[in-house]
């Protein structure tokens, strides 16, 4: 059983960290972008864009990439993982041209609702701190746009992005799970699908058991963040 | 009562017919007035209601009944919609599937069953959230913390994947002859449990607020039972908050029964919610029989947005920190 679930969770956590890294990039800039420029046309565009987003179910997302880039155009394939490098005790797609080819679609797709969330989480976020009295004196203090926006604001904006990144993570993995149906890739999610429809007992428990792993991991991870980014939490973590 | 000359008596009011005042009380609340002040709550609300009414009157719209095979043409098979079809010169407006099936009737039919899970879910989720939320915020103590931390353990996972646990499990336990059958009320109970911590935690921190104010010890003085206080007096002052993650979860679970559905673990295909009719689309995309896809997942994203768009106009209208 062990055997089974590790042989593909490279796939599905290949596809889960590029998409993870997708949308935490994206996301925060957008939500930058979009909190600095509030009223500017492309902001509104952006911000109408993203409710749209969130309202399109994530299988609807990758039907229609799968159709525009994949039928339509030929860009991309559409399913599978395409050639992947075996090193042993982990399957890796990174390193072929096609690997690479067959992770944009998925990627996109698993990343997009995620991206949404944490653009419209960074520009209420960013909203705030703006109002606030020290921005204002640094801008006072002749400071560049630049600097005010991204060492002092921006900084000051992470404890909760990080906080619901660190709980999305948990749900791109689930979401996973569509993913990998839409474009049939190869990882846990599609097994755990095929262990359900055929009420599968043993996999769909040793699915779950590598789920908790991942979000105990994940939450541990987001808790060493915090003490990073916030300097409060170093000097009476002993309290806290 | 003292007696006043007649010209400082009050003069006589000719009370108006309560129903007509109702209708100004309704028309005269924030609620209206920020609604005539949205258009989009208004477009939104208008779509929502248009999907209902004709998912509801589904047979009377329809033109065909899909799932009465006597009524199918096989020949009548992958008409293009709006043209006629080759063989039997006969027209869809949004063309025909594999076995002649009319799209339109299809979608009518499928927004039925997904709108009657959604509903359900919501409804299962509220009553369930409702009252564990009441009870944990209420009577405290052991309980209240059982019931958040069987609420916390839920949240730290997707309530997609509860959704598909429970369901699995479910199948599972019942026996394969009545599977589809009970698909739909699996499908109803594996939604609703997966989303009613929201429920139970915005009902327990208004719960904690309200049972301290003066109307319950008031009631508790006079001997009223803790099961009447919390349904009678803190029920209605905590509501406000429900409706909106109500409607946000309508949305929500229209989308989840569609995802459940697309993953072949929901609506079963004797009963095509319009997850199902997306998954039957996705397998002739590739040849080029686009409509039989795409008009369903319009409707399921019209519905989908059109609920979220209400949603968010509820939860700012009754913001009392927004206005």
């Amino acid at each position: 059983m062990a055997e089974i679930i590790l042989e593909r969770a490279p796939a599905t956590l290949e596809l889960a960290f590029v998409s993870g890294f997708l949308a935490l990039s994206v996301g925060i800039a957008l939500g930058v972008f979009t909190a600095i420029r509030r009223n500017g046309w492309a902001a509104n565009f952006i911000m109408s864009a993203s409710l749209i987003g969130v309202s399109l179910p994530t299988f609807l997302i990758g039907i229609l990439l799968i159709y525009v880039f994949g039928v339509q155009l030929r860009w991309l394939p559409t399913f599978g993982r395409g050639d992947v490098v075996d090193l042993g005790w982990w399957t890796t797609g990174f390193l072929t041209e096609s690997g690479l080819k067959s992770l944009i679609l998925p990627s996109i797709t698993l990343g997009l609702f995620q991206m949404t969330l944490i653009m419209r989480l960074v520009r209420s976020e960013m909203l705030e701190v703006l109002r606030q009295d020290y921005i204002r004196f640094a801008r006072a203090r002749g400071l560049s746009a630049k600097a005010v926006n991204f060492r002092h604001a921006l900084k000051n904006t992470m404890i909760p992005v990080i906080t619901v990144t660190g709980l999305q993570l948990g749900a791109i993995i689930a979401f996973a799970i569509i993913t990998e149906t839409v474009f049939q890739w190869p990882g846990v999610g599609l097994l755990f699908i095929n262990a359900v429809q055929f009420v599968d007992i043993p996999v769909m428990a040793a699915y779950l058991m590598l789920i908790s792993v991942m979000f105990v991991l994940i939450n541990l991870i987001v808790d060493i963040l915090y003490v990073w980014v916030d300097p409060r939490l170093r000097i009476d973590g002993r309290h806290a | 009562m003292t007696d006043l000359p007649d010209s400082t008596r009050a003069p006589v009011v000719t009370p108006e017919p309560t129903q007509l005042s109702r209708w100004k009380t309704a028309w005269d609340s924030d609620i209206a007035y920020s609604f005539r002040r949205s258009p989009v709550a208004m477009i939104a609300a208008l779509v929502t209601l248009l999907l209902i009414l004709s998912a509801v009157f589904a047979p009377l719209i329809a033109t065909t009944n899909p799932f009465d095979p006597a009524s199918l043409n096989l020949m009548n098979g992958f008409s293009p919609p709006g043209e006629p079809n080759a063989f039997t010169g006969e027209t869809f407006i949004m063309g025909t599937d594999d076995q002649g099936r009319d799209v339109f009737s299809t979608i009518l039919y499928g927004m039925r069953i997904s709108l009657f899970v959604g509903f359900m879910a919501v409804v299962f989720a509220m009553v369930l959230g409702v009252t564990l939320g009441l009870i944990a915020g209420y009577i405290g103590g052991w309980i209240d913390s059982l019931i958040m931390r069987v609420a916390d353990i839920q949240l730290t996972f997707p309530s997609i994947l509860v959704a598909l646990l429970i369901f699995g499990i479910a199948r599972g336990i019942i026996p394969i002859e009545h599977r589809d059958q009970m698909a739909i009320w699996v499908l109803i109970i594996a939604i609703g449990l997966s989303d009613w911590v929201q429920f139970a935690r915005v009902v327990r921190g208004a719960t904690l607020v309200e049972k301290n104010k003066e109307y319950v010890q008031a009631a508790r003085l006079i001997g009223r039972k803790p099961g009447s206080i919390m349904l009678r007096h803190i029920l209605p002052n905590v509501l406000s908050p429900v409706l909106v993650i109500a409607t946000i979860s309508l949305a929500l679970a229209i989308i989840a029964e569609a995802t459940l559905s697309f993953l072949g673990v929901g609506a079963p295909p004797t009963q095509p919610s319009l997850g199902t009719l997306i998954r039957i689309g996705q397998d002739f995309l590739f040849s080029g029989e686009w409509w039989i896809l795409f008009f369903p997942a319009v409707t399921l994203l019209a519905l989908a947005l059109s609920v979220n768009l209400l949603g968010d106009w509820l939860r700012d209208a009754l913001n009392p920190r927004l206005r």
